[in-house]
């Protein structure tokens, strides 16, 4: 499989603390890779890095081999890498439909095409996505006034309707209902297998991430603890130590 | 229901056709007063539909006066001449150089305050919020307190316009229509650009930008586009003003930011934020307030005006649409979710 995020020696640094230090890592095309770590330990720093929310300190961000790390947030959006919002965002005045249609792909409008109405055919993609994260009977409702769990999958379904080659996931599962969990995890399977949608999942449950991912990097203090497969890294006693504080 | 709306648009219109033959003394008020339309609704523009509150949108109408001016004049005679003899009567413009002059100006302030907030939006759509205001309020005083200085269009005096060529009444009428015709066209033009795409994304931008620019939005393009709309029309009616209002100087009447550039603002707030018809009630609402207060309550006039903007910022934000958003929601199609909690969280 071909690499589809490299990250090579990424240091980053907020004044006197580090939070990211030579951090190096890579996504594999077509995969489901996870991100781990004790609170703290630079994971979300890592996405904000990735995405160009922050420049970084020193080191590299390669995107399907282009160089990204010096690229403003809209610009690395529309080559296709997108990241979802550990405190979900979505916009909370529009109603479903009009959040979907809002999220179309920019990257391949121009001016002149932004001045145009949705077709029919945008309105169809929007209402299947929605029936397809199980909000298609609430599409008309104002979306602020959904649930939490609701609006997470509103702006994963957003995320979708953005076709893009890359999805950062800032813990798709936090704050949502166990029994909703589920279904998640089948919808974010989906959308790696049917749409061919690389995955890079930060995540705190276990055995959700346990279960998707195929390759797992663990961080601690802003560094590199450990990686490999689900197995290597349940067994890793120096995971097991970072988590339960022993590092 | 369907035909209502048709309907409803075409009565507006026949009124908006007769209004100044039923009543010929308010010619000059019912221009005055799309003028106030315009200047809100392209407020709203980036106000309320995009969440950038300008303070400074006074500048494109003050640079619209002037831009208008010194074309309108200088196809006829050479500009600098012309204000050196402060309009001491001396210059003579045939109709046609009249005509020609204002039709060819009022485009060139159009153009020319369109380029000008792309090049100021440049600079200051990195601001966010408060800052964004108080940036493009500096450049609104900035400009008049320059351009007063500036003798080749007049310096402190401002200029004077040659007067409308023909009968007087008729000029009313000839400014009334020009304000109404474009008034009427941006109307039209944004009912049409809020249902766009366009539209929306400006919309995604005011409610979450960070949001917008993590979706790939071009949100620096879509916000330097929007503004240079909005320019566009503020400069249209700065110089249709300028040839209505004959003489004007650069701190009171075209840099005017306490008056002009707050009262677009107040029209918006009053009328509701981010809605089509809310700048246009708000502008109705506010114009008729103050022309009662100016005439029944005169030397009170300030205290009035500034009484309604404080209780309008305190008790009354969201303005008549917004607070019929709240109370009627099914008007505008909003529906929320009900009390009982599904599934999630």
């Amino acid at each position: 499989m071909d690499t589809i995020i490299e990250v090579t020696d990424v240091s980053k640094s907020y004044g006197g603390v580090i939070a990211n230090k030579d951090i190096s890592m890579q996504v594999k095309k077509g995969s489901i890779t996870g991100l781990i770590g004790p609170n703290g330990s630079g994971k979300t720093t890592m996405f904000n890095s990735i995405v160009g929310y922050h420049p970084i300190n020193s080191g590299s961000i390669k995107f399907e081999g282009k160089e990204i790390s010096k690229l403003q947030v809209p610009q690395i959006a529309r080559l296709g890498l997108l990241r979802t919002f550990q405190q979900t965002r979505i916009y909370g005045d529009m109603n479903g439909v009009e959040n979907m249609l809002v999220s179309q792909p920019h990257r391949k409008m121009s001016l002149r095409d932004a001045f145009t109405k949705n077709k029919n055919e945008d309105y169809e993609r929007a209402d299947h996505l929605l029936e397809f994260v199980g909000l298609y009977e609430k599409r008309f409702l104002q979306s602020g006034s959904l649930s939490f769990g609701q609006q997470k999958l509103l702006e994963f379904a957003m995320a979708l309707m953005n076709e893009p080659t890359c999805l950062l996931l800032d813990e798709p599962t936090a704050g949502i209902n166990p029994t909703l969990i589920n279904g998640l995890i089948d919808r974010l399977q989906r959308a790696n297998s049917e749409f061919g949608i690389t995955l890079f999942i930060i995540e705190h449950n276990m055995r959700v991430i346990m279960n998707m991912a195929d390759h797992i990097y663990c961080l601690a203090h802003g560094e590199m603890l450990a990686e490999g497969n689900p197995s290597d890294i349940q067994n890793d006693q120096r995971v097991v130590d970072a988590y339960l504080g022993a590092h | 229901m369907t035909m209502a709306r048709p309907l409803f648009y075409a009565a507006l219109l026949i009124f908006i056709v007769v209004a100044p033959f039923i009543f010929p003394d308010f010619r000059t008020q019912l221009a005055t007063l799309w003028l106030m339309i315009i200047v809100a609704l392209t407020w709203d523009m980036t106000g309320g539909q995009m969440g950038y509150n300008s303070l400074g949108n006074i500048f494109f109408y003050g640079t619209g006066m002037y831009v208008c001016a010194v074309v309108g004049i200088g196809i006829a005679h050479p500009v600098a001449e012309y204000t050196n003899a402060s309009g001491g009567g001396i210059y003579k413009f045939t109709n046609t150089q009249y005509f020609l002059g204002a039709f060819l100006g009022i485009l060139a302030a159009g153009i020319f305050c369109a380029l000008c907030a792309l090049i100021i939006g440049y600079f200051t759509f990195s601001l966010r919020g408060p800052y964004f205001a108080i940036g493009t309020l500096g450049v609104a005083i900035a400009a008049g307190e320059l351009v007063s200085n500036w003798d080749f269009v007049g310096g402190g005096q401002g200029i004077a316009l040659p007067v409308y060529p023909n009968d007087l009444d008729q000029g009313k009428l000839f400014f009334y229509f020009l304000f109404a015709i474009t008034g009427v066209v941006l109307f039209v033009f944004l009912n049409w650009m809020y249902k766009t795409r366009f539209g929306a994304a400006i919309n995604a931008i005011r409610d979450d930008e960070e949001k917008a620019e993590a979706m790939g939005i071009h949100t620096l393009r879509y916000k330097l586009t929007t503004w240079a709309i909005s320019a566009f029309f503020v400069g249209v009616v700065g110089g249709i003003s300028a040839y209505q209002l004959i003489h004007f100087e650069p701190l009171e009447t075209a840099y005017q930011t306490i008056n002009l550039g707050i009262f677009m603002v107040v029209c918006v707030l009053l009328g509701g934020k981010g809605t089509l018809w809310g700048p246009v009630i708000g502008a109705i609402m506010f114009h008729v307030f103050k022309e009662v207060t100016w005439n029944y309550f005169l030397g009170w006039q300030w205290v009035a005006l500034g009484a309604l903007i404080v209780v309008t910022v305190v008790y009354f934000q969201d303005g008549l649409m917004g607070w019929l958003k709240h109370t009627k929601p099914e008007w505008f199609g909003i529906r929320v979710e009900s009390t009982s909690d599904e599934g999630a969280k």
